[in-house]
């Protein structure tokens, strides 16, 4: 037998069959569903007359579009009409096809990257499907996890399955050691700024070495979630032991026999040694400094320490016209230190940032210390109910009280500010979250992606600053 | 779905990288529990001076006359030219039924974000790949006064251009044939129920773990 890639074993076990051109039918373990992309996928449903194949394959939250301020009537508190009707839809729809929902006042509620692996409903050699891009935070499980759209939503809910082509195949090596305060968000931004937005298109990626798996689960986490900013679908790590004795216990997780059974085949999902790649990309962890973007694609990404570049010394012409809009959009000069740039808001929250680790270490810096006067609004948005319980728990809330910041519900908030979590048209925001695209977080808005301790620290000075000064 | 079989329209010239599917169809619309609908909307962040909310009437709003789709040259598009990385960042289908709906049935890109590219095709919408050198040529033939007007022939998978004549392009012979039929992939699959109960059967056996 060849030497197999992880993702090789990931794809083989879940092949129903393959048709003359290749493409295969890949059974599908576990769907997620939220409000925003599922109401047109049940509707198809409804009017082909089809169920869903195995209902309780599927687990669906609302998180998108609910409100993130006080809501003890649940969807009644939603002031947007149109957002309700869509929250109220996913409830409708859960109810009559019989898809177990975690609702908004149920402490379990909270964004589906969340809330997944948190309930160990996404678990280690399963594919795991979701109507949204990042999907692929679930492969931190070791699981083969990617984003589809609605109609594909409503092809795995009526068959189990998707046709897929499978993908090339990327190891990304992210070797040695990291420095100290350089968070696994700074290893993803800087994955991204060395291989591009597009570097990642065609390809699943795995990430390895050992910086990798040095990694907490929730650190995995948050790399795999941005793999498709780097333009991967799919992102994934081995499982370790890390990664069995973070799934054991857990709600949706095996137990007794089945547990040791479940362990025996979580063991060998990893690469084979000698199983090739298509492609490798070494990445010397050591020289990785904490990472702020600049521009509207997370490939536009520099170290704390240095400066906003500039255009005139690229000499791609379409690459130095997109910086330039770039740098128009965000109100940025070329050559202005990023510890120079003032911060009007910031946002710790999303699925990229939002578990208990990402809390304790945006607590660490806030404890004790008073958000700066210039910034208007300094939001901490936990990503599920039981993350908010658990911060409650260790009095993390109070660290950020105090220190002048909101403490939310949980929910997807200024991450795409689709409820009124937002930015108005010019302001700019330290953001945890995973797109600084043009408006992605409001119209005219002006995103900075950083890790949650660089942005507790530029809500401390009202600046950039590099948190390992701090 | 829609059958692709030819097509024949203007080429809209959209000249940025990285145009992603917020900047398609930007996320106040994605509120809508409907899948039509969404072509006045598209680029909407782009295309009007001021910021659209759903249910407004787009027709008394202010027009970004800067914004290609504005310009007199390519109203009535079919065709969008587009720049390496198009259809980037959310999975949305909300982008391919904008798309759909304002008309345009081909976009060419020298490349496109995988979840995207897929869409289209559940949508009837045939995205093309190109080496950007002829994105290039493209782009300028489309920049001139006069409309580019291309024919797109999926069957004989060739562009033909007036004056230029034709260019061959690729496209994955199951899409193709999907395309062209306009078939439904659930269809498709549920032709294979058998082949799913077997493998299933035979997973809950190895695998009780994930049926739990
Ligand atoms: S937190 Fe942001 S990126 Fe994550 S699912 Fe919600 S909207 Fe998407």
């Amino acid at each position: 037998m060849t030497n197999k890639t992880l993702y090789d074993k990931l794809w083989d076990s879940h092949v129903v069959r393959y048709d003359e051109s290749d493409t295969a039918l890949l059974y599908i373990d576990r769907q997620l569903v939220h409000e925003v992309t599922s109401p047109q996928a049940f509707e198809g449903l409804r009017i082909a007359g089809r169920k869903p194949w195995r209902v309780e394959a599927n687990l669906a939250t609302p998180d998108h579009n609910v409100p993130t301020t006080s809501r003890p009537n649940g969807i009644a508190d939603i002031s947007d009409p149109i957002a309700r009707i869509q929250v109220e839809t996913l409830n409708a729809n859960c109810e009559e096809f019989g898809l177990t929902e975690f609702t908004m006042n149920d402490i379990r509620q909270g964004i589906v990257h969340v809330v997944g692996p948190e309930q160990g409903a996404t678990l280690p050699g399963m594919t795991v499907v979701c109507g949204d891009s990042h999907t692929s935070t679930h492969g931190a499980m070791g699981a083969l996890a990617f984003g589809i759209g609605t109609s594909e939503v409503e092809h795995a809910l009526a068959t189990q399955c998707l046709i897929q082509k499978k993908s090339k195949s990327m190891l990304i090596s992210v070797d040695g050691k990291t420095a100290p305060g350089v968070t696994a968000k700074d290893i993803v931004l800087a994955v991204i700024g060395e291989i591009g937005t597009a570097g990642g298109t065609g390809y699943a990626i795995e990430f390895g070495g050992q910086a990798i798996r040095d990694l907490s689960i929730e650190g995995r986490l948050t790399v795999c979630n941005m793999a498709i900013e780097a333009g991967a679908r799919a992102g994934f790590v081995a499982v370790d032991e890390k990664t069995i004795d973070y799934v054991k216990g857990r709600p949706y997780a095996p137990e007794g026999e089945t547990l040791e059974q479940a362990i025996a085949n979580w063991q060998t999902l990893h690469s084979d040694e000698g199983a090739e790649f298509d492609r490798v990309v070494n990445i010397d962890a050591s020289e990785i400094k904490p990472q702020v973007t600049w521009g509207t694609s997370p490939e536009m990404v520099v170290s704390v320490d240095t400066q906003v570049p500039d255009p005139d010394r690229v000499d791609d012409p379409v690459k130095a016209e997109g910086m330039r809009r770039a740098l128009d959009y965000m109100g940025l000069e070329a050559g202005t230190p990023v510890s120079e740039i003032d911060v009007d808001k910031v946002f710790i929250g999303s699925c990229t940032n939002s578990r208990i680790e990402d809390m304790r270490e945006a607590a660490k810096v806030a404890k004790g210390r008073r958000v700066a006067d210039n910034i208007k609004l300094a939001l901490v948005v936990p990503g599920s109910g039981l993350v908010k319980q658990q911060a409650g728990a260790e009095g993390l809330d109070k660290i950020f009280i105090d220190a002048g910041f909101e403490w939310r519900e949980p929910g997807c908030s200024m991450c795409l500010a689709m409820n009124a979590d937002r930015l108005e048209p010019g302001e700019r925001c330290a953001s945890t979250s995973n797109r600084n695209f043009e408006g992605r977080q409001g119209q005219g808005g002006r995103t900075h992606l950083v890790s949650p301790a660089m942005a507790a620290a530029a809500a401390i000075a009202g600046y950039f600053v590099d948190v390992r000064d701090f | 779905m829609k059958k692709f079989e030819t097509f024949t329209g203007i080429v809209c010239p959209l000249d940025r990288s990285n145009v992603d599917t917020d900047a398609i169809i930007p996320k106040q619309f994605l509120k809508s529990i409907k899948r039509s609908g969404f072509g006045p909307n598209l680029f909407d962040e782009w295309r009007y001076l001021d910021h659209g909310e759903p249910g407004m009437d787009n027709g008394k709003r202010p027009l970004n006359e800067d914004f290609v789709l504005n310009d007199p040259r390519y109203q009535g598009a079919g065709i969008l030219l587009g720049r390496k990385n198009f259809g980037c960042g959310s999975s949305r289908e909300h982008a391919p039924w904008a798309l759909e709906d304002y008309g345009f049935r081909v976009i060419i890109a020298p490349s496109f974000a995988d979840i995207f590219f897929n869409n289209c095709f559940k949508n009837g919408i045939l995205p093309i790949v190109f080496q950007e050198e002829i994105i290039d040529n493209l782009f300028a033939a489309a920049g001139g006064d006069k409309p580019l007007e291309i024919a797109v022939d999926l069957e004989a998978q060739q562009l033909k251009i007036a004056e230029d004549g034709v260019i061959p392009f690729e496209v994955d012979a199951f899409r193709k044939h999907c395309l062209l039929n306009g078939l439904d992939d659930i269809g498709l699959t549920l032709q294979h129920v058998d082949a799913i109960k077997t493998y299933e059967a035979r997973r809950r056996q190895e695998a009780p773990w994930l049926f739990g």
